[in-house]
């Protein structure tokens, strides 16, 4: 249950994003969640919900963009992924390949509601 | 709509904790390694091993990561090694600035090896850098050999892979063969000892890997 605490570091990045004296809310977050990188998404969602409630984030929708396992040969070049994130080549079943990408763990961007939207 | 790019790492602040924990390991000499694991693979039981051995060749200390409880702790400290205990009360992982606190309990002067046991769990630990140069996964028999295969995410980010109670293979379903095949597949770079801590088999060359990559002695 490590979702709790990476909720609450997203939290605490946000916070450091929205503009100083702003009145205006956060609409949503929207982050990057590799598929290997050991972070179940329901789960974080779930805690970023909890702990936003009640505070001036409150209702912030965290979307989350999930990102796949990719690894590169070394040795034919080509890129490919696999359901079990194994570190093999789908092409010429090689293991000389490196992960490219499905580590992420990145907050990309905040929207903020617009001050008419916040008036209604 | 107004949106603020951000592009921000989750675990920045505990990368860069972990950043300042690697630069006291360096500036001291330190050699510090993770040990992580599910509960009950036999961590604690493997540090008795291989101190009660390297203790008078090699100046260690250990951190002992626990749920609950300072009994790992007190484990250690009896075979005369310095133990330092973080209770992390509930919490399912060690973070950087845990370690960091607990480093101020231990004499780093003289020090050349720390060991740092975390909390018994194959998932969270792998998100979360102390600062160590290696991280030790211990997968023990009991497990099966498919546990690679269950929790990539650890396996990918150790160096080291311990296959622990190997004396009880005889009556468990695990082919260790496959165990090292399903890491390796992996982690192709994955270095792999075998041990029991019941028959001391495997522990001697664990224990010259980790004294040869020990600091030297101050």
């Amino acid at each position: 249950m490590h979702e709790l605490s990476i909720a609450q570091n997203i939290v605490e990045i946000v916070g450091e994003h929205i503009p100083a004296g702003s009145s205006r809310r956060v609409k949503t977050v929207r982050i990057e969640l590799g598929e290997s990188a050991g972070v179940v998404a329901d789960s974080l969602e779930f805690c970023f919900n909890t702990i936003t409630s009640g505070t001036e984030m409150q209702g912030a929708v965290l979307e989350i963009e999930r990102v796949p396992f990719v690894v590169e040969c070394n040795s034919c070049g080509k890129t490919s992924t696999n359901e079990r994130e194994v570190f093999l080549c789908s092409f010429c079943n090689g293991n000389d390949v490196k992960m490219i990408s499905g580590n992420e763990l990145q907050v990309k961007a905040i929207e903020l509601f617009d001050e008419k939207e916040l008036v209604v | 709509m107004s949106v603020i790019t951000i592009e921000r790492k989750v675990l920045e602040k505990n990368d860069e904790v972990a950043g300042q924990n690697r630069d006291v390991f360096s500036r001291h000499g330190i050699f510090a390694i993770n040990i992580v694991s599910s509960p009950g693979s036999g961590k604690t039981s493997l540090l008795e091993c291989t101190l009660s051995r390297i203790k008078n060749r090699v100046n260690a200390a250990v951190i002992e990561g626990d749920v609950q409880t300072d009994l790992d702790a007190q484990r250690v400290s009896a075979l005369g090694v310095p133990a330092v205990q973080i209770v992390t009360k509930g919490g399912c992982h060690l973070e950087a600035q845990l370690v960091r606190d607990a480093l101020a309990a231990v004499d780093l002067s003289r020090l050349q090896l720390l060991i740092i046991e975390n909390v018994g769990n194959l998932v969270c630990p792998a998100n979360y850098d102390l600062g160590e140069a290696v991280k030790v996964v211990v997968a023990s028999v009991t497990e099966g050999d498919d546990k690679p295969l269950k929790y990539p995410a650890m396996f990918r980010n150790a160096s080291v892979m311990i296959i622990n109670k190997i004396d009880l293979l005889p009556y468990v379903n695990c082919r260790i063969d496959d165990l090292k095949r399903n890491a390796i597949s992996i982690n192709p770079s994955l270095k792999v000892f075998e041990t029991s801590c019941v028959t001391n088999a495997g522990i001697d060359s664990w224990c010259d890997w980790l004294e040869e990559n020990s600091s030297p002695k101050k």
